[in-house]
């Protein structure tokens, strides 16, 4: 992509080293002189910021890992430990805490970008796979790093989460005491969780170098989705693109900031400040919210193998978009229909986060109540009771037939409509998938996009002549 | 592979030569060497000895009063220990020739591990929904028996799945009597 590269060893120091390790000419040809479409929005920033988060969460990690204990007994206690009598262990743990969620906040902003200028397309088909593999492990590390304070949620979000591979027909019950060291979740569970907690956030930096690698191979994407043709089209990367990334981080790190002083715990789940009992399940079992989505769709099918089916296929599916999407053109800037069901796949990913945080038979609309008709020996109605739920209308009930004695012949039983929480999910698991599955190969056969301008330096300049704006180069 | 050899003549299908054997020999002995490693490493994961050891234990029932139930950790899980009272015995009786997702009688659910008899009071079974593992709390659902909060899975008297996703009936932990009384589970 940069071609030739344009690094000038200054000194004769830097010369001796870059006729033996050329690190330096890397690094100016990847950050420095790498040329940047000039059209890059903000929403391109987010790389920047999830490379910041992922420096956040192993400094943090590290640092946590000097004081965390990983047994049974004592990890518990030891979390309380640092959030109380170590130095600034209050801060660090709470950085790390709420780090996590910020890390998903970013990770999903960069996918949705990604998936609406069509930055999966080739030939950055390799890119966006490896961002699902990084996605992946992200999922993975967070969900033993939960697993660590050792609260309630944590040991049962462990027992839920690992009893998935024992839906897997055959082999998944040998599997599923293989990754607890156990029977149950336990010790052994804790210890390993720790070490693969610790390991997997540099496979991540390892996979990151690699996504970047394909990047600068490929080049960026950017919101016109034509590929630059022309100097005229790109701008060097620094200042240009790394001033951007300061800016995008340093907004995003005063969100951060305001979360870690203001509301540390609000993105936790209380219950995990009660420690881990094996006898007792918390009245609800609900994941972090980054994967409420995927807790939902494996609650909305009724078979448990296939529910697991459904979540991993969920996940699978995004690596599978770039030969799912038909459309020759990149961006949904130029998509007039694409951008509509963009917009309703946000929000059915929204939707079926609000649904994992339900009960699944929560009822959200019911039309009007139950209702028990009391009738006698001639078919004639003696009495009628109603409720909103069917408990409340046989207590009604109970009481009537009590009361009238044996004259009670027939009780006639009526249900009304109902539309809980499992229906929903049941509807936005179809959207999501059918939003890949169907909209998305169908869609780019038959729609018609808007013209897509020839070159990235018009879609920024309009009509006007490149020269009429300042020269962007430093 | 033969056409890589030194001494080949250059035809096809000829037999194969010392060069080929060392090949395949070290081939073979390096795979299998690397396999040996690698099991011990895999295998280290897996339940340890003094994880296993802890397989059974006995529990004397006379603790257990009629209507209550009691829930023991085994193997690390939690397994409740039920002493029905006649009407659930009854109604899971009842319910024996119901349509259910795992058909089994309430017979079958109360026998020991040596497939002797149980007793009808005594319902012994893992407390770990047969969904994602939460544990059922007694008294909640349409069929008087147990209700998993987590996913809505419901459990009969006899602990049989009677509606919710869980595929399986609640696990009968394995136990024999010892003695009128005692209970020797696993």
């Amino acid at each position: 992509m940069s071609g030739e590269s344009t690094y000038k060893p200054g000194s004769g120091f830097e010369r001796w080293l870059d006729a033996r390790l050329p690190i330096v000419r890397l690094a100016h040809d990847s950050f420095v002189a790498y040329p940047t479409p000039r059209n890059l929005n903000y929403w391109w920033t987010f790389g920047a910021i999830l490379s910041f988060c992922l420096v956040v969460q192993i400094l943090t990690g590290v640092i946590l890992a000097m004081h965390y204990i990983p047994n049974a007994a004592m990890a518990f206690d030891s979390v309380q430990r640092i959030r109380r009598d170590i130095n600034f262990g209050w801060l660090i743990q709470s950085v790390h805490a709420v780090g996590a969620s910020m890390f998903f906040l970013a990770a999903y902003i960069h996918m949705f970008r990604g998936l609406y200028y069509g930055s999966y397309k080739a030939p950055r088909e390799i890119l966006w796979i490896l961002g699902c593999v990084i996605y992946l492990l992200m999922i993975i590390t967070a969900f033993m790093g939960y697993v660590l304070p050792w609260g309630q949620m944590s040991f049962w979000g462990a027992t839920v989460i690992t009893n998935i591979l024992g839906a897997v027909p055959v082999v998944g019950e040998p599997i599923l005491y293989w990754v607890r060291g156990g029977f149950a979740v336990e010790n052994a569970s804790l210890n390993r969780f720790f070490s693969l907690h610790y390991l997997l956030p540099f496979v991540i930096a390892g996979v990151v170098v690699l996504h970047v690698w394909a990047l600068h191979v490929a080049g960026q994407n950017n919101p016109a989705g034509v590929e630059p043709k022309s100097k005229e089209d790109t701008v060097p990367f620094t200042p240009h693109a790394t001033l951007k990334d300061a800016v995008g981080v340093t907004l995003f790190a005063m969100m951060f900031a305001y979360f870690v002083f203001y509301m540390p715990d609000s993105l936790g789940d209380p219950e995990n400040y009660n420690k881990a009992n094996p006898l007792v399940t918390p009245p609800e079992i609900v994941p972090e919210w980054y994967l409420l989505p995927f807790y939902a769709i494996l609650r909305a099918v009724p078979d448990k193998f296939l529910g697991v089916v459904a979540m991993f296929g969920a996940i699978a599916v995004l690596f599978a978009l770039p030969w799912l999407d038909t459309s020759k053109v990149r961006s949904m800037r130029y998509r007039p229909v694409a951008r509509w069901f963009y917009i309703a796949f946000v929000l059915v990913c929204i939707g079926l986060g609000w649904c994992g945080a339900q009960t699944p038979d929560k009822v959200i609309y019911q039309a009007g109540n139950y209702r028990i008709e009391l009738r006698d020996a001639g078919n004639k109605p003696l009495a009628i009771a109603q409720g909103r739920t069917a408990d409340i209308a046989e207590r009604v009930m109970q009481q009537e037939v009590t009361r009238l004695g044996g004259a009670v012949r027939s009780l006639q039983r009526e249900t009304p409509f109902r539309f809980d929480v499992t229906a929903l999910s049941q509807i936005l698991s179809f959207f999501y998938f059918a939003f890949f599955l169907l909209v998305l190969p169908l869609l780019g056969l038959r729609e018609r996009p808007d013209r897509v301008p020839e070159t990235i330096a018009k879609s920024v300049l309009g009509g006007r002549p490149a020269a009429a704006i300042p020269k962007a180069e430093a | 592979m033969a056409e890589t050899t030194a001494n080949a003549t250059g035809s096809h299908g000829e037999e194969p030569n010392r060069r080929d054997f060392i090949y395949i020999a070290a081939g073979a002995v390096a795979g299998v060497g690397a396999l040996a490693t690698v099991w011990p490493l895999v295998d280290q994961m897996n339940p340890a000895r003094d994880t296993l050891a802890l397989a059974s234990m006995e529990y004397d029932l006379t603790q257990v009063a009629l209507g209550q139930q009691v829930v023991i950790l085994w193997r690390g899980m939690p397994v409740f220990i039920r002493h029905r009272t006649p009407d659930e015995i009854a109604r899971a009786r009842r319910d024996d020739a119901a349509s259910m997702k795992d058909p089994a009688t309430d017979e079958q659910r109360i026998a020991q591990s040596d497939g002797k008899p149980g007793k009808p009071e005594f319902m012994i079974v893992q407390a770990a929904c047969t969904h994602l593992g939460c544990v059922p709390t007694f008294g909640g659902g349409d069929f008087g028996g147990w209700l998993c909060a987590c996913h809505g899975s419901v459990y009969d008297t006899s602990a049989r799945i009677r509606s919710g996703p869980a595929p399986l009936n609640l696990a009968v932990a394995p136990y024999v009597y010892t003695s009128d009384t005692v209970v020797k589970i696993g």
